[in-house]
């Protein structure tokens, strides 16, 4: 009974989203204000509509319901609770709900918090988020329905992938989707002032937050995705370039590039079709991805099971979403009259090039990751594009990017003065040299390669600094005065300091992960002893244990330095009841400047494979992103672009308009 | 048309030539990795050595004994994870083990297996990926066992872990050594 009234609040809404997209969208054409007033409602309809069949569908998996196919496949009743409701969402059809809900929770806050838009574009930007909600409700109910019956039903069922019952990846689905389904907003303000065929500094501001919101959470999704790969694949590794990771990579960078560039259309009334294009193609890409998963033209390590019929339906949803807007783009655009000028070196240009290496890096994706479609297409032969290929373009396009990220809010806006600028970042670059052959003496590496990456990740951090210290004149007045203006700084200012240093640490994490890492792979005994950068292993023994609904083999290793015992680490095997496959947990010891990682391997006749790591900065990765998140979180609090801010900017302080990001 | 509006209407071509490869790609398999080559005899080639003292590959090597040859790559991180059971299959003598270097530059390899150990009795360098194509490899690391009439007759795709060994190559190596 709950799981029909789940599957006839789908239909209800689908229902809603088709009025919500038809009659805003005619309301404004007309300017019939009694029509357009119809979306914030209906958004806040559809919301509510599809959470009652989310709460439904989570309701068969808590009540452990078999009689529902879903829960069947991917649940069990000996399962912890919390990976009950995250089995909600661990599989192609439960997943949907969670796509559709958190769209029509972007939708209902446009609604809600939207007060201040012009009444036609807020119609027309519900209307389009109400057609993406028709397209993925039509999509669930006719191929994909979770509420599916099964009779008889069965008594137990089919326990959820264990590679997913971890409590980090518990989370890392909600936040990724958060990410890029909030980027369908900023794609459907696109297209509105397509429709509109107006794009102005207003238009921007308005934009830019919901960029912002989507931004952080993608941020939040893809590490969280990555630290999961970290601790629980047992490889050591963070990030394998694998398809699925691509597809949340991708949207990441465009979003990152249209943050930059809405910034210029606010601030400078130019890069209007760019900034447009960005934001489409940003949706774009998170649509491409959720195809690529799901319709089973690429394999991958956590694709869901595939099924062509709902591939063509996806085609479909992509050629008519993605092809109809970027149709309306080529029409549209070209009227759009850039206003600004501006010289090649000032901040505009800056973003301009930050613009450019995102937007290739984005296209070296896309393209890594089709490259074995269209050979396959063309019939000629099965490839794989393996970490080399990225590897390489990426570690071209890190040096100008980090060198620019630096450089640009030094520069002024229209035209820059770049010897003043060098001028002022001579400490930075004094800063980076000096860092970066610490760092290097101290990892024994005497390569061009790994005296770059810190040497970029650390100019980054201190030109970063260095236009904090600038910007708040520590030095110059008094620290209290310096106090005051940090205080007084607009925090989007705040937000870019903390973003870009964070990027800085999050990069030193990454190489120091890369290229410093050690590891040892061997065959031990209960007694053997390794040692690996320093730190000698001894494998003490190893326990059988039972967890909920799995068998545990837990190898105790004591980990000695300089002869002292330094920390015991645990790692773990663990084989699952019910689908009898097998998890490594690695055991990991963190500080602030390294992970040890452990991983205990497959066991053959009382001699296990044990897989030890030394990786460098690790943390730094996380910490990093951690601070870009932040910086986004705060950048969003900014008044200017809280509802109603605008009208109060009539009398802002001195000091504030001369920060102003 | 003027050059700028062509500019315009370039992502909607750009997207609608992706949209034509997605169908495409949608009526295949990605995961049937061709099994044309099962059964058949190995591809002509010949692979120059990548270490000095360890000689290359050729077709001329196989046939006489059953033969396992693994495709690996110093860039690949599961290669190192099977390491240790390849080098047990060699070190006891159960089955000789042919190395193909797929992908990898020379020094990189070699440092590579100067640090872990060189199970392979031969080890053919195949820097292009070019030989691989004909062995049907779709990544690293790859497994084939080759029978004495030098035939291809198994091919494991991802690494060997010890219960793979044990149920799925070690029977069919046995199987393969009494025929």
């Amino acid at each position: 009974m709950i799981a029909e009234l789940g599957h006839f609040a789908l239909v209800l809404a689908l229902m809603v989203a088709l009025a919500q997209s038809i009659v805003p969208m005619v309301g404004a054409a007309r300017g019939d204000g009694r029509m357009m007033a119809m979306a914030g409602p209906a958004a806040s309809a559809q919301l509510a509509l599809i959470l009652v069949a989310f709460g439904a569908l989570t309701y068969a998996y808590v009540a452990s319901d078999f009689s529902v196919y879903n829960v069947v496949a991917n649940s069990h009743s000996l399962k912890p609770m919390l990976y009950k409701i995250r089995g909600v969402w661990g599989n192609h059809e439960g997943s949907l709900p969670l796509w559709v809900l958190i769209l029509a929770l972007y939708g209902a806050m446009v609604g809600l918090f939207g007060g201040n838009l012009p009444p036609t574009l807020k119609a027309r930007v519900l209307a389009v988020q109400a057609i993406i909600a028709v397209g993925f409700l039509a999509f669930m109910l006719l191929t994909s329905n979770p509420f599916e019956r099964i009779f008889p039903a069965p008594a137990d069922g089919n326990d959820l992938n264990p590679l997913l019952q971890d409590p980090g990846l518990a989370f890392h689905p909600p936040m990724l989707y958060a990410g890029y389904v909030g980027l369908s907003t900023a794609f459907s303000f696109a297209v509105a002032a397509l429709i509109e065929g107006k794009v102005d500094a207003a238009w921007a501001r308005w934009v830019r937050p919901w960029t912002l919101v989507a931004w952080s959470f993608l941020t939040g999704g893809i590490v969280l995705g990555s630290w999961w790969a970290y601790y629980e694949l047992g490889w050591g590794g963070f990030w394998f370039w694998d398809p699925v990771e691509n597809a949340s990579f991708m949207p990441w960078l465009i979003a990152t590039a249209l943050l930059h560039s809405a910034i210029v259309v606010e601030k400078r009334d130019t890069l209007k079709a760019w900034t447009i294009l960005l934001a489409i193609i940003g949706f774009s890409l998170s649509l491409i991805g959720t195809f690529l998963v799901r319709s089973g033209v690429l394999t991958s390590v956590h694709s869901f099971a595939t099924d062509p019929e709902r591939g063509l339906f996806i085609l479909f949803l992509l050629v008519a979403a993605i092809g109809g807007s970027l149709a309306l783009f080529a029409v549209r655009a070209p009227a759009m009259q850039a206003g600004g000028m501006f010289r090649p070196v000032s901040r505009e240009g800056g973003l301009i090039v930050n613009n450019l290496l995102l937007s290739v890096a984005a296209a070296t994706v896309l393209l890594g990751t089709l490259f074995p479609l269209f050979l396959d297409v063309l019939e000629m032969g099965k490839v794989s594009v393996g970490a080399p290929f990225f590897n390489f373009i990426f570690s071209k396009l890190y040096v100008p990017l980090m060198i620019v990220a630096g450089f640009g809010p030094m520069l002024a806006w229209k035209r820059a003065d770049l010897g003043s600028a060098k001028n002022r970042l001579k400490f930075a670059m004094v800063a980076a040299v000096v860092i970066a052959v610490t760092a290097t003496w101290l990892a024994g590496d005497n390569t061009l390669l790994g005296f770059a990456g810190v040497g970029l990740a650390a100019w980054l951090g201190a030109a970063t600094v260095t236009e904090l210290v600038g910007r708040i004149g520590l030095g110059r007045v008094s620290p209290g005065d310096s106090l005051r203006r940090a205080v007084n700084l607009p925090r989007s200012a705040w937000g870019m300091t903390l973003a870009h240093f964070g990027l800085a640490v999050g990069i030193a994490g990454i190489v120091g992960a890369s290229l410093w890492r050690t590891e040892a792979i061997r065959e031990m005994k209960p007694g053997d002893a390794i040692e690996v950068a320093g730190y000698s292993f001894t494998l003490d023994k190893v326990d059988n244990l039972r967890g909920p609904n799995y068998f545990i083999e837990r190898g105790i290793f004591t980990v000695r330095l300089d002869g002292e015992v330094y920390t015991v680490m645990e790692p773990e095997n663990r084989r699952f009841f019910v689908q009898q496959r097998e998890t490594t947990e690695a055991a990991i010891h963190t500080t602030f400047m390294k992970d040890l990682y452990v991983v205990l391997g497959d066991e053959t006749d009382g001699v296990w494979v044990a897989r030890i790591y030394h990786n460098p900065l690790v943390p730094w990765m996380w910490m990093g992103t951690l601070i870009m998140i932040l910086g986004g979180a705060l950048s969003l609090s900014d008044r200017r672009l809280r509802v109603g801010a605008p009208k109060r900017r009539a009398t802002p302080a001195a000091g504030q308009l001369a920060g102003a990001e | 048309m003027t050059f700028r509006h062509f500019l315009y209407l370039l992502p909607l071509l750009v997207f609608l030539g992706l949209s034509v490869y997605f169908a495409i790609g949608l009526g295949k398999d990605p995961k049937a990795i061709p099994s044309a080559l099962i059964d058949k005899p190995v591809p002509e080639f010949e692979l120059p050595p990548l270490l000095e003292g360890v000689p290359g590959v050729a077709t001329a090597d196989f046939g006489g004994e059953v033969v396992m040859v693994n495709v690996f790559a110093s860039w690949c991180v599961p290669c190192r994870a099977e390491h240790p059971l390849i080098t047990r299959l060699a070190d006891e003598g159960i089955v000789p083990v042919f190395g193909l270097n797929w992908k990898n530059e020379k020094a990189d390899a070699a440092a590579w297996l100067t640090e872990l150990g060189n199970p392979y009795t031969r080890i053919g360098w195949d820097l292009s990926g070019r030989v691989g194509i004909d062995w049907g490899v779709y990544g690293v690391p790859e497994t084939y066992i080759i029978d004495k009439q030098g035939r291809i007759r198994y091919k494991h795709i991802g690494p060997i872990y010890g219960q793979t060994l044990n149920s799925t190559l070690l029977p069919i190596i046995r199987g393969l050594q009494a025929e």
